[in-house]
């Protein structure tokens, strides 16, 4: 087990590496000029040699690594070119609106999905299966922006329920702040729960037709204690692996959420970025966010040992 | 699907011009004149659909193509060569580790928006799972008796790799290619939603939601017609690869 931690530590600090090249790489072998397209339409020679001069680039390439490397170790990303903040700071900012919209999504298409997915697989070939798997399938398919504005349309512009959109921080009140989160979560969490309903919903189906639940159906255990006692701790590790890797998805997802919701969280400061052509912030949420993913999916590796105690390493 | 294919490739027959302006005509309701109303420019919202199903679906598949090009090549040379099997899935797995998204947002805003650096900021991030599994497909048949007694008759190795191993990788790769057809759409959508897609004077399904989000309460046509159909034409695509894949696989069938 300890060799197998270490091992899988070494690796990921490999794939650290290789992410870190690969965004170094990104600004520098970028077609035509990147300075040049920072600095907009109309810039003058001046402002593109500052840019130029501000990022780094005309030094040789291996000289630039080194730098570029050693500030990024020291959490030092660089600063805005549009505001002259930190990246860091400006991140930090806006990291409490992404976060309460990521968790909420998160226990609301895990708790979510994995029960549709369980009862699609309990009910195979019958109408719940059936309702489910097209759910599942439809929202799958159906991009998030245009759920968020359905959503918009339907619960704030036409009934008034809730918020069209903007975001109260938890600190002015537990209830506001919920409040502004119900759509943008739904409508973040739809095709996240969808995608976890049909990973859970095979995974079920893997596991239900092993000899071992026949046993279990034999000797007259309930189907709640086959379902959840004898299944689901067996079907556990893919529905983990899945959840890891859908991280990926989340980050889009909460880039367009943000976006239509109006929050003032990470994706929003990205969007803003593009558009400002600010791209040490753009690169500094690049590398945090990469960086997240990696660790994600590290500890879902090491967390099968704890869901399925068969696994040693 | 094929309807699909069908109607975008004869927008221009039928549609009208999407790109037409008519301020007195502006933000109407459907009509028999304009079948999904106008948007805030007085542009025809069914004309401006029907062309951004030409952007949505060219996108998809030229990404789906590039993609399945580029996966079978770094696939089939990282699954043959010993040598360069390390580096190559360990670049892959890099790659792979940066969220798709962001990297074609960080791509370009480097360069400035486009229709072909679109398509190559959604293939590059599309590549690794495409390599990966080509890769193990290949691993699998190499080592298959019919592989070696080509090789033991005399055949050469390109010519093994292309007449033995590269057929083998098809059903496979056709269901994968479907699944990246889908989420080159849905990303091209998003990108463009969020105004580094498509150039904004082309209508296409993501800019036109864009530029329609102001008039929701107004005209919520203009951001369902183009959702909807963007919807649906995922949808069609997913659908498309599950069947590839219970055509080339009876047993995830049976399963199912």
């Amino acid at each position: 087990m300890a060799v197998y931690v270490i091992r899988r530590l070494v690796s990921t600090i490999a794939i650290m590496a290789m992410v870190g090249i690969f965004i170094f790489l990104l600004l520098r072998l970028a077609p035509g000029d990147p300075a040049a397209v920072m600095a907009g339409r109309n810039a003058d020679p001046q402002t593109i040699a500052n840019i130029r001069e501000q990022l780094g680039l005309n030094e040789p390439l291996p000289v630039q690594f080194i730098h570029w490397a050693r500030d990024m170790l020291r959490g030092d990303f660089g600063t805005s070119i549009f505001s002259g903040w930190p990246v860091l700071e400006l991140i930090s900012q806006r990291v409490e609106p992404t976060v309460s919209l990521g968790v909420m999504t998160l226990i609301l298409s895990v708790s979510v999905g994995v029960t549709f997915g369980i009862l699609a697989a309990w009910g195979a070939g019958r109408v719940v299966d059936l309702a489910l798997t097209a759910f599942s399938a439809l929202g799958y398919s159906v991009p998030v922006f245009v759920v968020g504005y359905f959503f918009i349309y339907v619960f704030a512009i036409r009934t008034q329920w809730l918020p069209v959109q903007g975001y109260v921080s938890i600190e002015q009140g537990v209830g506001p702040w919920f409040v502004h989160l119900i759509l943008p979560t739904v409508a973040l969490s739809i095709p996240y729960v969808a995608y976890l309903a049909r990973i859970a919903r095979a995974s079920m189906l893997e596991v239900l037709s092993e000899d071992y639940m026949r046993t279990a159906a034999a000797k007259g255990a309930s189907s709640y204690a086959m379902l959840f006692h004898h299944g689901l701790k067996n079907a556990g590790a893919p529905i983990l692996t899945a959840i890891g890797l859908s991280f990926a998805y989340l980050i889009s997802g909460v880039v367009i959420t943000e976006t239509v919701f109006n929050v003032p969280g990470v994706g929003r400061l990205v969007v803003d970025a593009i558009t400002s052509r600010d791209y040490p912030v753009i690169q500094g949420v690049l590398i945090l966010v990469s960086g997240l993913y990696v660790l994600i999916n590290l500890a879902v590796d090491l967390s099968y040992t704890l869901v399925d105690p068969r696994i040693r390493y | 699907m094929a309807l699909l294919i069908v109607l975008a490739l004869a927008a221009p027959l039928y549609a009208g011009d999407p790109l037409n302006m008519d301020p007195f005509k502006r933000l109407q309701p459907p009509s028999a004149e304009m079948w999904f109303g106008s948007d805030h420019l007085g542009r025809d919202v069914f004309a401006r659909t029907m062309f951004g199903a030409r952007i949505s679906l060219f996108v998809g598949l030229a990404c789906s193509a590039l993609t399945a090009l580029g996966g079978l090549l770094i696939g089939v040379v990282a699954g043959y060569s010993r040598g360069f099997d390390n580096i190559i899935m360990r670049i892959m797995d890099g790659l792979m580790s940066i969220p798709t998204f962001l990297l074609a947002i960080a791509l370009i805003s480097l360069t400035g928006p486009g229709l072909s650096i679109l398509i190559v900021a959604i293939t590059i991030p599309d590549l690794p799972s495409v390599a990966r599994l080509v890769r193990s497909v290949v691993l699998g048949v190499r080592e298959r008796p019919y592989v070696e007694a080509a090789l033991c008759g005399g055949a050469r190795l390109p010519r093994v790799l292309w007449r033995h191993i590269l057929p083998s990788t098809f059903p496979a790769l056709m269901v994968q290619s479907a699944s990246v057809c889908a989420s080159a759409i849905l990303t091209e959508a998003g990108l463009s939603f969020l105004g580094v897609g498509v150039p904004p004077e082309i209508p296409s399904w993501g800019n036109m939601i864009a530029s329609s989000r102001l008039y929701l309460a107004v005209a919520p046509m203009t951001i369902f017609a183009p959702g909807i159909c963007l919807a649906f034409t995922v949808l069609a695509v997913n659908l498309l690869g599950d069947g590839l894949r219970d055509l080339f696989d009876p047993r995830a069938k049976r399963r199912r």
